[in-house]
């Protein structure tokens, strides 16, 4: 069954190949487009508040959440279905990633890092719908998800623990000569964490979109052998759902690592 | 009229240009980061309210209720375990008790018996020698009656004999030498 509709696609690929060759088989790729911000409604400036098709896509991401938290856990089944699965999984996922990485009393920033890590995993998902936008692909959006917890950690770091908090700088293993130079390092890598955490996220999620769009591109000036690039299309495309999941997983292990060195600033 | 709409197409179309073919990565257009950013923080906030007042707790409940039946299902197999071998042992014991019980009763039965038969071989031990005790004196009466008899005999035929010889039966004599003779 499966053979029968592979070779039906393929197939269908060579016939619209055929069929619908663009006239001008010129290459007018634009793989970046797909990232313009958009006024929803009609054109004009930005402001603030404006709707854009960013905001369509942030609050699909809102919906999705709550769909999947709130209305998959709304029987409150103790043999559960598919979707209160699906929550449970994700909520045990994150716990359990929270306690094991922050330890005992990282669990009070449970809920913070849920949310992160739900809306960069929607996020991430729903961007990859034909069509759609790719909120995360925005390093605006990953920078302000990065800062507020490098922000969060470094405040939490200094009101927990005082000035102890910059032991974390303060390598006591290494030889006394050292520690010096040492600390300008752990100075450096410590700001340029955000950046980091910010730009991981952003630039994967952007890269594989803008792949996408430069193979899609080929696909239309290829004519017949538009099946190429499709194939290829397919295979980014089943890489990037992994990475949809790998780089929210990333981001919000990383924010747990974050959080215990804020918790416990001891090297 | 016609070159003003003109003019403003080509100004329309100039700044869609401009906005089509912004230099490079529209990631790095700062005139949309405070929409984003804005954007962001409602989306931000509107989940974390969806999860930390509704979906979290009951999520948690749920989890914690799963594990509460849970457990309780596994004390209950446990405490019924427990009853199980307890019941066992019971029955066991019961069955050892009346093992012991049929044991003594036996042996009870047996020594009851053994006394009855003690008894019973004295009783006849005692008739046995009693018979004994009197079948012997009947025997030592006859005996006596035996030799009374021998001797009025032996006088009677002694005294005959000296008649028949010619005699004169002393009855005295005889009798001397009748009791003489029974003596040897």
């Amino acid at each position: 069954m499966g053979k029968i509709f592979f070779f039906a696609m393929v197939g269908l690929a060579l016939i619209s190949g055929v069929f619908f060759a663009p006239e001008t088989a010129e290459l007018a790729i634009h793989p970046m487009d797909q990232f313009i911000v958009q006024p929803l409604f009609g054109h004009g400036e930005i402001s603030w508040y404006t709707p854009t098709n960013m905001t369509l896509w942030l609050l699909l991401a809102v919906a999705a959440v709550f769909a999947l938290m709130v209305l998959g856990s709304s029987r409150r089944a103790i043999v559960p279905s598919r979707g209160q699965s699906i929550a449970e999984l994700a909520y045990g996922f994150v716990y359990k990633m929270v306690e094991d990485v922050a330890g005992k009393d990282g669990v009070k920033f449970f809920p913070y890092i849920m949310t992160l890590f739900m809306f960069i995993v929607m996020s991430n998902a729903l961007g990859l719908l034909p069509m759609s936008f790719a909120t995360t692909s925005h390093i605006a959006v990953t920078a302000v998800l990065a800062l507020l917890v490098f922000l969060t950690v470094t405040i939490l770091g200094f009101v927990k623990n005082g000035t102890a908090f910059l032991g974390l700088f303060w390598v006591s293993s290494a030889p006394l000569a050292l520690r010096p130079v040492l600390a300008i390092i752990e100075l450096i890598s410590y700001f340029v964490r955000p950046v980091s955490h910010s730009i991981r996220l952003g630039g994967n999620i952007m890269a594989g979109h803008a792949v996408l769009k430069v193979f899609a591109g080929f696909a239309g000036a290829l004519g017949l052998f538009s099946f190429l690039p499709i194939f290829a299309i397919t295979a980014v495309y089943a890489l990037e759902v992994l990475v949809a999941f790998i780089q929210a997983y990333v981001f919000t292990i990383l924010t747990c690592v974050y959080l215990k060195d804020a918790l416990h600033p001891s090297h | 009229m016609s070159t003003e709409t003109n003019a403003a197409e080509v100004a329309q179309a100039a700044t869609d240009a401009a906005h089509e073919s912004a230099p490079g990565m529209p990631q790095l257009d700062f005139s949309t980061f405070s929409n984003q950013i804005f954007w962001l923080a409602v989306a931000l906030v509107a989940i974390y309210l969806i999860l930390s007042r509704v979906a979290l707790p009951r999520i948690a409940a749920v989890l914690a209720e799963r594990q509460g039946t849970i457990t309780n299902d596994i004390a209950a197999a446990e405490a019924l375990k427990a009853k199980a071998v307890e019941a066992e042992n019971i029955y066991n014991k019961a069955l050892a008790d009346a093992r012991a019980e049929a044991q003594r009763i036996a042996a009870e039965t047996r020594a009851e018996i053994q006394v009855g038969l003690d008894e019973a071989i004295a009783r006849a031990d005692v008739e046995i020698s009693a018979k004994a005790a009197e079948s012997e004196k009947a025997i030592a009466e006859i005996k006596a009656g035996a030799l009374d008899s021998i001797k009025i005999v032996a006088t009677d035929t002694a005294a005959e004999v000296v008649a028949v010889l010619g005699g004169k039966s002393d009855a005295k004599a005889i009798a001397a030498a009748v009791a003489d003779r029974m003596k040897g």
